[in-house]
């Protein structure tokens, strides 16, 4: 990989995905903005106006598909942190290329998450007031919700994934600024905060660097387990298990690497990053996805045996209705196919390292990942404690168009992205090549 | 020093039971004698008149939105000609240790000092934890802005709200009737007095099935009730410690056990 990229060629290629724009681009990033309108915002105003009636909740299912989408953008958004943090600080190599989209895939990812907690509220419009600050209602809010956990275990985390998103930029956005015009010249200098590349600069950035790693690791594993303790401190049965947090963490991490091979394979295919982005790539997070499918799955078979071992009646209704159901038990076979079955296809080399196999592969684990959710809450919710009230649940179409939605809200503000700041760092990607030698090239 | 972690340790304590209060001042309870109760469902719409609940039509009911604070539930049991059909009105069991006070962030559900569960429907954002932590579904959600047709607008009661779209609510043992009870004994400067407070589904019950009163008070009716030999509270391993005392019924031939699930 080393040998035909140059420093020189880096700034260029770097550059020119920020500022060359062909038509198609444009045209694409309307179409997608226009579908995340139609879809995302224009169903939820007439939610708001109407009420949460339009959806297809209903007495003991009050959690639908706005929490399964909830709880699956939080696990997108958790590889970025793992690949940017804990890769980091083990030195591994492959990181450099893609640790910047999978931050900015972090970042996008919570926030559709969080805008998926809103979509699910009743009275949106009052949502501030889960926040602890003075008001005239003096009132204090409720620590011992899980859900004051979630509040802040979320905004911690989107914190600190900005802060380490645009503190690694700083040096690139530095070095940019003498390359662009206008706004963007601008807002680089103004971001880059007057950096100008000394030694003593480099070397504060590092050890800086290195600090926010180290402080952002717990995150990974906090924020998906305060996630699954939103569910496993109720008392329902089916998610009232010890083993959620660990089992939440490994799904989190493993559709969270899907998602970063799905996005950096797109950015390969548009921005022909080929050599930046190489198989060398595929090939390591094609181990990991090996490594987190298999402790997946042995978490997944856990889960269920504990429910079998409580062996309470309402335990066993929640495993007859999740695996004997037709309407479940399809989804379930789908789900140990993608989620296990097919990643075991990554023992061969030449799969892990084939960039069309490894799409395919991740597009199944997402939609795996997306459907063990989807099972987890609605094959609970609906079989609670007394028969009289049990009631199955359908989405609405409304629900069904804002989960479309958010998948077009969020590679638009990817798009949107890719096109304001560097999404291959530079900095990472010349240290990667080395220092010049004498034969001047590189 | 040790001191000091004492009494933080003590505050710590106080501050883990559900409403901080170490003991209520009433302990409002409703006992329900299933061998009286006949499945009329009287109270399900004295509580409808009552608490200005929406009627929300056919076509929601079947979709369970239906908004019955207290619900009569139908068990059949057996094959067709040998069918028995068994109910059990259940309402807000108003727990002592609660679940639904748990989930809520706003602290729009939570134990007041008369032991029961209370909802503030102005602090509610409409999460819907609380109903889902609730193991007996007895909560109910504003799916939409309910109208009332023309007569029932005009019968609204003015004691209580009519609450708006994206709120939760839940039976809350006719709460503006036990302080209109409590206000009037204050008054007139005496305690409450047993049978005095009457919930509007108690108050209707055409067979007197259910009693309402305060458990802290060895002589009244319910703590009387409450010690018969045929009591049992509604999923009692959960540990939710209900308010709500069911007497068992008995069958045919004297034996109430293993008749039905969950000891109806």
């Amino acid at each position: 990989m080393k040998h035909h990229l140059t420093y020189k060629g880096v700034h260029e290629d770097v550059l020119r995905m920020i500022t060359r724009t062909g038509p198609a681009y444009y045209v694409v990033l309307v179409i997608v903005l226009f579908c995340a309108i139609a879809l995302y915002f224009l169903p939820w105003f007439y939610q708001i106006h109407t009420g949460q009636g339009v959806t297809g909740l209903n007495s003991p299912s009050y959690w639908g598909l706005y929490l399964v989408n909830f709880i699956f953008w939080v696990g997108v958004a958790h590889a970025g942190t793992l690949i940017s943090a804990m890769l980091y600080i083990t030195e591994t190599p492959w990181r450099r290329a893609i640790h910047r989209s999978a931050e900015a895939m972090t970042l996008f990812a919570l926030l559709m998450a969080v805008s998926f907690i809103l979509v699910h509220m009743g009275r949106v419009w009052n949502f501030y007031w889960v926040f602890p600050y003075p008001n005239q209602r003096t009132l204090w809010t409720s620590f011992i919700s899980p859900l004051m956990f979630d509040v802040f275990a979320i905004n911690t985390y989107f914190i600190s994934s900005l802060i380490f998103l645009y503190f690694g930029m700083i040096p690139d956005m530095a070095s940019l600024q003498h390359r662009v015009t206008g706004w963007r010249k601008r807002l680089y200098t103004a971001l880059s905060l007057g950096w100008r590349g000394t030694g003593r600069e480099w070397h504060i950035w590092g050890k800086a660097y290195m600090l926010f790693s180290v402080l952002i690791i717990p995150l990974v594993v906090s924020v998906h387990s305060v996630v699954s303790w939103d569910f496993a401190l109720g008392i329902i049965p089916g998610l009232m298990k010890t083993i959620f947090a660990p089992y939440f963490v490994t799904g989190a991490l493993f559709s969270g690497f899907a998602g970063v091979v799905l996005l950096v394979s797109l950015i390969r295919w548009i921005f022909h990053t080929e050599s930046y982005i190489t198989e060398r790539h595929y090939d390591r997070i094609g181990i990991m996805l090996l490594v987190l499918s298999l402790i997946w799955s042995y978490l997944t078979a856990l889960e269920t045996i504990t429910g079998l071992h409580a062996e309470t009646s309402f335990e066993m209704e929640h495993l007859r209705y999740k695996f004997l159901t037709p309407r479940f038990s399809y989804p379930v076979g789908f789900m140990i196919f993608a989620n296990t079955i097919l990643p075991l296809a990554l023992v061969v080399r030449r799969v892990r390292s084939s960039v069309a196999g490894q799409f395919i592969i991740s597009l199944f684990i997402i939609a795996g990942m997306w459907l063990e959710r989807y099972l987890i809450i609605l094959t609970a919710v609906p079989r609670k404690y007394l028969p009289y009230a049990w009631h199955d649940y359908y989405p609405s179409w409304v629900e069904i168009s804002i989960t479309a939605g958010a998948f077009f809200l969020f590679v638009a503000l990817f798009m949107l992205f890719m096109k304001v700041f560097p999404v291959i760092s530079l900095t990472e990607m010349k240290e990667d090549i080395g220092l010049p030698t004498a034969e001047g090239e590189r | 020093m040790g001191k000091l972690l004492e009494r933080l340790l003590e505050r710590f304590h106080i501050y883990r039971i559900p409403g901080y209060y170490g003991k209520y001042d009433h302990q409002w309870t409703i006992v329900i004698d299933l061998d009286q109760c006949d499945g009329c469902e009287a109270c399900v719409i004295a509580c409808h008149a009552e608490n200005n609940l929406p009627i929300v039509g056919e076509k929601e009911c079947a979709n369970n939105r239906a908004f019955n604070w207290i619900r009569i539930e139908r068990y059949v049991e057996g094959e067709y000609p040998d069918v028995r059909v068994k109910f059990i009105p259940v309402l807000c069991q108003q727990c002592g240790r609660a679940r639904c006070e748990v989930g809520c962030p706003t602290y729009a559900t939570y134990h007041n000092q008369d032991g029961l569960n209370v909802q503030v429907y102005n602090r509610c954002i409409g999460t819907f934890t609380c109903a889902s932590y609730c193991p007996y579904d007895v909560r109910h959600f504003n799916w939409f802005s309910y109208q009332w047709d023309t007569p029932l607008d005009q019968q609204l009661n003015p004691d209580l709200t009519v609450r708006e779209k994206g709120v939760m609510e839940k039976c809350t043992f006719c709460i503006q009737r036990i302080r209109d009870g409590k206000e009037r004994a204050k008054d007139e400067g005496r305690g409450v007095r047993d049978g005095e407070i009457l919930p509007a589904c108690v108050q209707t019950c055409p067979t007197g099935a259910m009693t309402f009163g305060d458990l802290n008070d060895p002589e009244s009716r319910v703590s009387r009730l409450a010690k018969d030999p045929r009591r049992y509270r509604l999923f009692e391993d959960l540990n939710t410690e209900p308010s709500v005392i069911y007497l068992k019924r008995v069958m045919e031939g004297g034996s109430s056990k293993d008749e039905a699930p969950f000891n109806l």
